[in-house]
């Protein structure tokens, strides 16, 4: 989240799209209801089904799953035409002043200047702004067209086959932008935008979303209310979920909120913010951690192969600032270099050297996509040999759970640390696999036994970046281990074969940094201290004299060194453990502001922000929007930023230097137009239809889909047509369980013992089905069976002229669990039914919005 | 808590003194339920359970997120799911908190035969003690919410206790405690009352409910368990909420007037019969009256 929890409860408006929070993040969602309560807030729920969050909502709109970005562009249109933005916020704030390049061409059909059919990828150099300087009132005669043709593509190296484009350095973004005050150029962001979205009428998006033109524009016109008469008081916050991330578009969606956002003026304010309620309870931690193969810890840029040495890897992803002349760019990430050598000390200690980079040679350069889908089709193919799986559940969650069970026959072997026999420590008790089968499979399967969650300690970090600390409540049981003890007992094992019998290159793991008071029982303080960081020599800081001695822990990334001087597992979580203690484990209850910022309970991360952007919630001249809900304000007689809230800025920056609010982007402002570097498939989100569609996508039939998403070529990955499969399917969560596992618990069995099919009473009618049946979902992939749950809180819609049923099914159970070993249920799991197409950006599976067909069963 | 206590105000099928007849406490407690901020998260279903010890029992679906459809012996919160189109066509999905209403007067009390087999606390609070039920079922019949439930193998009827081993120690009862969204509230009967009002004034001016109101029926005295309701018009909408609910009829009668009827009806039987006696003496059967009544002739 840009913002927090509690921080909810200071809003508005709330647009919760793409997600259900009383369902699924029920305490959180009090926050919701508080504002609610105390402010007359507004909630408006977007969603293919009327959930629980809806039954609160002000108003409702069912959507198609998979049109959002069709819906949110209606929004920039409607917000545009209605004048209801925040004008000088957007001027200053955000790149709608800027000037892209000639030859930068929209996609009205589909796709954007310098698309490379045969590699599947795009040449962006024209997705960039252009060099020059201030064309405020001036439009450029010579190119008052943004159609002309493309640039023509640079040379696409060939060979890397059906995985990641060869990351060649990109252009870079230039130092001295071109741009426009009056955003009158007809090639400043702001008109870009305004042309790209101009297709998206309330007829446009009722064609495709179902949504009847009157209600989406009631919905269109309630959120942009904030925004009446360019009032700036009301805040409005972007609420979402997998809901959004679970598409083959999912980061694109995202984008559009960030574009409202940004538009209506509400990033960095209280009670605004665009909102992401994460899945799992420390899946904040986990990607903060780097649990992607593509960056390093603190969302630094994984390296490619191509990064011969540290030198060039740094120069890639060191960003330099890029802006208009008279503006100040703070540039976070140019001290990229001092977060990556830091990280490199802290895990190679004293074997990185400035002499050999600092180790960089030892980092692993996937030279491929190695995200989730690829990794289950690469086992597939024997290109991997074993896995091992920890705390999660494979073959449930998919995506085309058939595919993953059949990889896993032919992996070598299997290790999986978990508390209960789940489906994946047991994939070859399938149903469906014969007992003569079971005997041919080979892969050797090891259980190791975890600790449950309350049986462990250690930091969590929550949606809303306050990274706490949790305590274990009981020990773990009989021969259970924790998890950091498993790992390094591994770890020392490994090490010693390689000391004793060499290998091709063991340097990385011998010279990995392990030097814990317990190597085979870390304990995980000296882990969250070696994250925050320490000096290894006495650190100075020349404006302040303050001193740091070798040995003392950082007080924060701001005193990272890019000399092997600082050791730090991650820049973001620098702070955390200072000298004054461990700032997570605080519980200070204390909210001098009221606005539920809480300084003292735990730490956010970065430096203990907890409203990020939060220099935005003031006027250029550093006044707050809303007097009311005063976040932070230039004080200037004592010349920096005070207030309720640690400064997400320059402390001292005076408003006349003009600093961009959004320092972690080259050019301090917040992007409408992404370019060049930041996303593979466009600039400005374009709607496309999820891979299985029941229509074509009406803006342009012939690419209907996202150009840049992929289809593997196993027997297992098979795709429907609109013709037998006619019904849109989603999959979802529950209140009452979470996940796979509170299957194996009689409590949350009890509330909802057996699964279910959401189908529209129209469909039931149709079918003859009535509430209660046995039905089964069958999708070209799979059959889910279970009993059919008829309701009106799913109604068909008229798509493009089609009427179009949608269905939904909760993914709680499967094929192992107190139901199921009871033959209480048909041990089907719902992602035998999904398809595996991912997201070109974010990797993640189109888990919504896929299409199956319903009978009797 | 002993029957001697001057806390407990009324006492079912009890003939003698109840200690705090006439005890006028200040504060009464209440619950309340805000049906427009309830999720249906079911945390007070569950915090109701473990609190009270029960284990979890099997289900089954139902065509519901309803965990069961009624509460039972063992299962005294339950979380009511109703859909309901309102007549603009706009969809509302209607989740209520099913437990004990806790009435003024209760009918529970009123019909049960079983001397402080059923309580009322000077709080409020209706408790049954089960230790003296004798699992006649009455209080099933009196209840106009079909609250009390009837356990078969102990032969004893159950519901909520509003959590009184918890609220008699100052704590809040279990639901109010595990709510997330502070849906459930808990204090003074005043308090609760006019929290609830405000509410719904709230609802009817900002939210386009204009039929928001309280739901505290009269027809039983009022109730220590009050909700808001998006439609106070059509309680019925909300899982069979009754909309004037009453101690039945029948009941009333049975312990009212027909009690007395039935009262006078043995003392006069037994005065007439002595006083015939000593008018006409015993019933003397004369010979020919015998021969007469033996076959004809």
């Amino acid at each position: 989240m840009t913002n927090g929890w509690i921080d909810i409860k200071n809003t508005d408006m709330m647009l919760i799209m793409g997600g259900n929070p009383a369902e699924n993040h029920p305490c959180g969602f009090k926050w919701a209801m508080e504002a609610k309560r105390n402010r007359n807030a507004k909630l408006i729920s977007v969603d293919p089904r009327f959930t629980r969050t809806s039954a609160t909502a002000d108003l409702f709109v069912q959507i198609r799953a998979g049109t959002d970005i069709a819906f949110l562009g209606g929004l920039i249109r409607y917000a545009i035409e209605n004048n209801r933005i925040a004008k000088e916020y957007l001027v200053n704030y955000t790149n709608a002043a800027f000037i892209v390049k000639e030859g930068f061409k929209l996609p009205e059909d589909g796709l954007y200047s310098g698309f490379n059919a045969a590699s599947s990828s795009y040449d962006k150099s024209t997705w960039n702004y252009e060099e020059g300087g201030d064309f405020s009132g001036k439009t450029d005669a010579a190119a008052t067209s943004v159609h002309a043709a493309p640039a023509p593509p640079a040379s696409a190296a060939a060979g890397k086959a059906n995985h990641q484009p060869t990351p060649t350095p990109p252009p870079a973004l230039p130092p001295n932008v071109a741009y426009d005050l009056t955003l009158q150029h007809p090639r400043c962001v702001f008109q870009l935008m305004k042309q790209q979205y101009s297709r998206y009428t309330p007829e446009a998006v009722e064609r495709i979303t179902g949504i009847p033109k009157d209600q989406y524009l009631k919905a269109v016109d309630l959120f942009t209310s904030v925004r009446k008469d360019g009032d700036m008081k009301k805040v409005a916050t972007i609420i979402y979920a997998v809901g959004w991330t679970q598409h083959t578009f999912g980061t694109q969606i995202i984008r559009t909120a960030a574009m409202i956002q940004l538009l209506l003026g509400n990033v960095g304010r209280a009670g605004g913010g665009v909102n992401a309620l994460r899945g799992h309870s420390n899946i904040q931690g986990a990607t903060d951690m780097a649990g992607l193969y593509d960056s390093l810890p603190g969302y630094l840029k994984g390296p490619v192969p191509d990064d011969a040495d540290l030198a060039t890897y740094l120069k890639r992803t060191t960003p330099t600032a890029s802006k208009p002349s008279p503006w100040n760019s703070m540039n976070y990430y140019s001290n990229t270099p001092k977060f990556v050598v830091s990280l490199l000390k802290s895990m190679y200690g004293d074997a990185a050297t400035k002499e050999n980079g600092f180790a960089f040679d030892y980092l692993p350069k996937p030279g491929q996509d190695c995200s989730w889908t690829h990794i289950w089709d690469d086992m597939y193919n024997e290109k991997i040999k074993g896995m091992l799986a920890f705390g999660m559940n494979g073959v449930m969650i998919g995506p085309d759970t058939n595919k993953n069970i059949n990889a896993l026959k032919k992996a070598d072997w299997l290790v999986v640390g978990e508390i209960y026999e789940d489906e994946t420590s047991e994939f070859w008790r399938a149903p469906g696999i014969t007992a003569e089968e079971q005997k041919n499979i080979k892969t050797t399967v090891y259980r190791l036994p975890c600790a449950g969650f309350a049986e462990k300690d250690g930091s969590m970090t929550n949606s809303a970046r306050w990274v706490t600390w949790k305590y274990a409540a009981v020990p773990p049981p009989g021969q259970a281990r924790l998890d950091q003890d498993i790992i390094a007992q591994i770890f020392l094992r490994v090490r010693d074969l390689y000391k004793k019998d060499g290998g091709k290159f063991p340097d990385p793991i011998l010279n990995l940094n392990w030097a814990y008071a317990d190597a085979e029982h870390p304990p995980l303080s000296q882990v969250a201290m070696e994250l925050n960081g320490r000096a290894l020599a006495d650190l100075k800081d020349d404006a302040t004299g303050q001193v740091i001695k070798a040995g003392q822990q950082l007080p924060g990334f701001a005193w990272l060194k890019d000399d092997g001087t600082t050791i730090c597992g991650n820049w973001i979580y620098s702070g955390m453990w200072t000298e004054a203690g461990s700032q997570i484990q605080r519980r200070g209850t204390e909210d001098p502001s009221g606005m539920g910022v809480f300084p003292n309970w735990a730490w956010s991360w970065p430096a203990n922000r907890r409203v990020l952007y939060n220099r935005a919630s003031c006027n250029p001249a550093g006044k707050p929007w809303d007097p009311d809900r005063k976040q932070i304000w230039w004080n200037e007689a004592a010349g920096k930023w005070v207030g309720n809230d640690v400064p997400d800025f320059k402390p001292d920056s005076n408003p006349k230097d003009h600093m961009g609010p959004f320092i972690m982007n080259p050019e301090g402002i917040g992007r409408l137009f992404a370019p060049i570097g930041v996303l593979a498939d466009g600039p400005f989100p374009e709607h496309y239809e999820p891979i299985e569609s029941p229509i074509k996508n009406p803006f342009h039939p012939d690419q209907s889909n996202n150009p840049l998403v992929k289809k593997f070529k196993t027997p297992f990955d098979k795709f429907g047509s609109p013709e037998e499969y006619s019904i849109v399917c989603t999959t979802y969560r529950l209140t009452e369980q979470y996940h796979y596992w509170t299957k194996n618990n009689p409590m949350n069995v009890q509330l909802i013992p057996e699964p279910f099919v959401e189908i529209p009473v129209e469909l039931a009618d149709e079918k003859g089905i009535r509430g209660t049946d046995k039905i089964k979902v069958i999708s070209a992939r799979g059959t889910y069976i279970a009993k059919a749950f008829v309701t009106r809180r799913l109604k068909p819609m008229m798509i493009d002229g089609k009427k179009v049923y949608q269905i939904g099914l909760p993914i709680h159970q499967g094929f192992r669990g107190i139901g199921e070993d009871e033959g209480r249920n048909a041990r089907t799991p719902a992602n035998l039914l999904t398809p595996a197409v991912t997201d070109p950006n974010a990797h993640t599976p189109e888990s919504k919005g896929f299409l199956v067909k319903v009978e009797k069963a | 808590m002993s029957q001697a206590s001057t806390e407990i105000v009324r006492i079912s099928g009890h003939a003698g003194v109840v200690p705090g007849a006439g005890l006028n406490r200040e504060f009464q407690v209440c619950k309340l339920v805000d049906t427009t901020t309830c999720i249906g998260c079911k945390a007070c279903e569950v915090a109701c359970l473990e609190w009270n010890g029960y284990t979890f029992s099997e289900t089954t679906f139902d065509n519901s997120y309803q965990t069961m459809p009624e509460t039972a012996w063992n299962y005294w919160n339950l979380i009511k799911f109703n859909e309901h189109e309102r007549a603009d066509g706009t969809m509302m999905l209607l989740m209520r908190k099913d437990q004990c209403m806790h009435c003024a007067d209760p009918g529970c009390l009123a019909a049960c035969p079983a001397d402080a087999a059923i309580v009322q606390y000077a709080n409020g609070i209706v408790d049954f003690q089960e230790a003296n039920c004798i699992g006649c079922g009455y209080c099933m019949t009196g209840c106009p919410f079909n609250i009390p439930k009837f356990d078969p193998p102990s032969r004893k009827v159950f519901k909520c206790t509003l959590c009184n081993d918890r609220v008699s120690v100052g704590l809040e009862p279990a639901c109010i405690k595990a709510c997330p969204t502070g849906c459930l509230h808990f204090g003074t009967k005043s308090e609760m009352k006019e929290l609830a009002e405000t509410r719904a004034e709230q609802l009817r001016t900002n939210s386009g409910f204009q039929d928001a109101g309280v739901y505290d029926p009269a027809g039983v005295g009022g109730t220590h368990v009050i909700y808001v309701l998006h439609d106070a018009k059509n309680p019925e909408l909300y899982g069979g909420l009754p909309k004037d609910p009453r101690i039945p009829w029948s009941v009333r009668m049975w312990k009212g007037p027909l009690k007395w009827i039935g009262n006078f009806g043995i003392i006069f039987g037994v005065v007439g019969v002595f006083i015939h006696y000593l008018r006409f003496g015993p019933k003397v059967v004369k010979e020919d009256e015998q021969e007469s009544h033996g076959g004809s002739q």
